[in-house]
């Protein structure tokens, strides 16, 4: 396909017929149905814990039903089985197509790598339930899985960077800066985050080597930045692919995308000290983070422009695509996160906010309204492509997805805005005696129906994504167009 | 003047910024925390935990609790009138892994040592919702019904120990007698009380502590190592 014309980090040439390269797309299917198939996984715990918020006689009592376990296997799977998944696969496919390359290493080291990190994702879950964690949000694969994961990590930035490296096309396109500003950083912050030292090398239980207050900012330090760099770079860099490609026009500003790259990556790893505000971490780092949160709100929004203005003169496209849709919602919704972010880390907004529900709609407008969603409008693209099928089984399930799964959104969100400044607000009120007015039960009990709307929300997000699943095989089944095969590259319109 | 094109089209040039880009914010924020010596202001009573307190927190840690309660009472006036005094720095430098949390689905337990009795906690992990009816707790009265492992406990210390746990040899010597002594009202806890101050004996079945004695155990002694009401601590020293 000819990326070269859509590149804004490109010359704006009319590429040549050039023979066309057998690009290694198995990987990159075997990576789109992973990704599918957790999405389903992480929306169903999802709704099974928000389940046992509202009701919790669903925990069982069971050691490995309770939420306590099963939180993590929601939050690893929707990050690194679900978002994972879509960013290898995705990654995979762009870095090939813009580099006009095909993928460093070979066929084996391909499979190796889509196997062997479906194997971290599976015994990570299973570790969970069976009682095995760190201990620390989004690190809670104990050292043993660390160490594979690591080796896993490895590999990917040496296909990754290996494709680069032996590119055909003279520049390296803008998405290619983002994923390999997330592989790189996710490995930084994954080696930083888990030094530990096993009980034995027969046990899985480890102790971090750092405690206390270090031990805090290094957390926040990685889990800010693995939504800085897994959530937000990673799927950026499929922004600046899928858009273009799906809109048919090239990316709004190039030079837009230069500053807001580097702002952003340097910016981010700053932020993590607005998880601590008022806590023991000293003032310097929790007003530092907060400065720098704050001004994180700028490249967001570079990124948001550039993202969203790339539709401009294709505009009436939203009309007509679906996926792209979805695509284009997903980059509103960063939007509206990263301005949420910045606000909920000033540190007066976040003496209210932290510890509520809030912070959980925040995750989850990140979440469910960006990461998802410019990755379903990355799947509808890239299955007819992949499957070499003329279109989608149907573009009418696609706006039904899309539609269940907004609304879906909007119980969640404002359902955990209302109840988290509700828990905040009951937390700090005074009677007229100067007495707390509530215990800490009531907050409890005040939210119960908030929960209720945030599982519906849940159930509506779950259920739009079955629609995806149900039309993603349909199209899979449908007659094949070989006829596309033979096509040289180059011949095929942008835009398709 | 500069060109971006430089950056693009080398791979290695652009790997290499990137990398000393994402680099500095961390670096700037982490790195002084384990040089600046305010950052943990030492007070007295802060002390490793005893060997049951110490499972317990192991089994605090699988079970998640961090994903419902946090560990950390923050410097605001309706926090520090609900939960009592803020918590400070040196209070967890024994925590591999900090347990401070980022969510109050229940309350706050900075400071729950002290605040109920044993035999209430024993009734809440068992069904939380038997002694506050509103609770969202799921059931933990499976920890109730099995044995403690307690053949690991020495190799437990060892590896806290190594980390920067400061156990001595004497307390890893008498690991398996302070669990045991911990766990079992009838005990002699003369020792254990003088190695680890304000243990709270769990009311256990006298036999095999359970994981439930060792949870317990931990929830009791947690925020209640320093005495704030001692002017010693009045002004933290150094």
């Amino acid at each position: 396909m000819s990326d070269v014309a859509i590149g804004a980090a490109m010359p704006m040439v009319h590429a040549p017929v050039r023979p066309a390269i057998a690009y290694n797309e198995a990987v990159v299917r075997k990576f789109v149905i992973a990704s599918v198939f957790w999405a389903v996984v992480a929306f169903l715990v999802g709704v099974v814990i928000a389940a046992q918020l509202a009701w919790p006689q669903l925990n069982l009592g069971l050691s490995f039903t309770n939420f306590g376990r099963l939180r993590p296997v929601h939050t690893s799977a929707a990050i690194f089985a679900f978002g994972g998944s879509a960013l290898f696969g995705t990654s995979l496919y762009v870095v090939q197509r813009t580099c006009r390359a095909r993928l460093f290493g070979g066929e084996a080291l391909a499979n190796f790598l889509f196997w062997s990190y479906q194997f971290f994702i599976v015994m990570a879950a299973l570790s969970y339930v069976m009682g095995f964690s760190q201990g620390q949000e989004y690190a809670e694969p104990e050292w043993h899985l660390d160490l594979w994961l690591t080796v896993v990590w490895v590999l990917y930035a040496v296909v990754f960077i290996g494709t680069l490296l032996k590119r055909e096309e003279p520049h390296i396109y803008v998405a290619n800066w983002f994923y390999l500003a997330f592989i790189l950083t996710v490995a930084i912050l994954h080696l930083g985050n888990n030094v530990a030292l096993p009980v034995s090398i027969y046990t899985a239980k480890s102790y971090n080597f750092a405690s206390g207050v270090q031990n805090a900012m290094i957390q926040w330090w990685y889990g800010h930045n693995a939504v800085g760099f897994f959530l937000t770079a990673g799927f950026l860099g499929m922004m600046y692919y899928f858009i273009p490609k799906a809109a048919g026009r090239p990316v709004y500003s190039y030079r837009l995308s230069i500053v807001h790259f580097w702002s952003l990556i340097f910016m981010y790893m700053w932020a993590g000290p607005h998880h601590l505000h008022w806590t023991a971490l000293p003032d310097w780092t929790q007003t530092l983070g907060m400065a720098f949160s704050v001004m994180l709100w700028m490249p967001s929004w570079g990124g948001m422009i550039n993202g969203i203005m790339t539709l401009s003169g294709a505009w009436d496209k939203l009309r007509t695509d679906p996926g792209l849709r979805f695509s284009v919602t997903a980059v509103g919704f960063y939007g509206m996160s990263t301005f949420e972010g910045p606000v909920m880390s000033i540190r007066d907004v976040n003496s209210l906010s932290h510890y509520t529900d809030w912070g959980i709609g925040h995750v989850h407008s990140g979440a469910l309204g960006w990461v998802a969603f410019i990755t379903f409008g990355a799947i509808y693209y890239l299955v007819p492509v992949l499957w070499k099928r003329e279109r989608l089984y149907s573009t009418k399930l696609v706006s039904w997805h899309y539609w269940i799964a907004t609304l879906g959104i909007v119980f969640y969100i404002t359902s955990m805005w209302v109840a988290g400044i509700m828990q905040g607000l009951m937390w700090r009120a005074y009677d007229q005696f100067g007495f707390l007015q509530y215990s800490f039960a009531e907050s409890v009990n005040a939210v119960h129906p908030y929960y209720v709307i945030r599982l519906i929300g849940g159930v509506f997000f779950l259920s739009g994504a079955l629609i995806m699943v149900y039309n993603l095989i349909q199209t899979v089944r449908s007659p094949s167009t070989a006829r596309r095969e033979a096509l040289p590259a180059g011949l095929a319109v942008a835009g398709e | 003047m500069f060109r971006h094109e430089i950056i693009e089209k080398n791979a290695i040039l652009m790997l290499v910024l990137t990398l000393l880009t994402v680099a500095i914010g961390g670096i700037v924020e982490v790195v002084p925390l384990f040089t600046i010596e305010t950052t943990v202001e030492h007070v007295k009573g802060v002390r490793p935990y005893s060997p049951l307190e110490a499972r317990g927190r192991d089994i605090y840690v699988r079970e998640g609790c961090y994903t419902c309660h946090s560990q950390m009472v923050r410097a605001l006036r309706d926090e520090v009138e609900r939960y009592g005094h803020y918590s400070i720095a040196a209070e967890s430098m024994y925590d591999h892994p900090f347990q401070w949390g980022s969510k109050r689905i229940g309350p706050d337990l900075a400071r729950v040592g002290g605040k109920y009795s044993s035999d209430w906690h024993y009734a809440h992990l068992i069904n939380a919702q038997s002694v506050v009816p509103e609770s969202l707790m799921p059931h933990y009265a499976f920890l109730a019904d099995t044995p403690l492992e307690v053949e690991d406990v020495v190799a437990r210390m060892k590896a806290q120990r190594a980390v920067g746990v400061p156990y001595s040899d004497e307390d890893i010597a008498n690991a398996a007698a302070d669990l045991r002594a911990q766990a079992d009202p009838a005990a002699d806890n003369t020792d254990l009380l003088k190695r680890y101050p304000k243990a709270v004996t769990v009311p256990g079945n006298g036999q095999q502590p359970t994981e439930m004695d060792a949870l317990v155990a931990y929830l009791q002694v947690l925020g209640t190592m320093v005495d704030f009401a001692d002017p010693a601590n009045e002004k933290p020293r150094q």
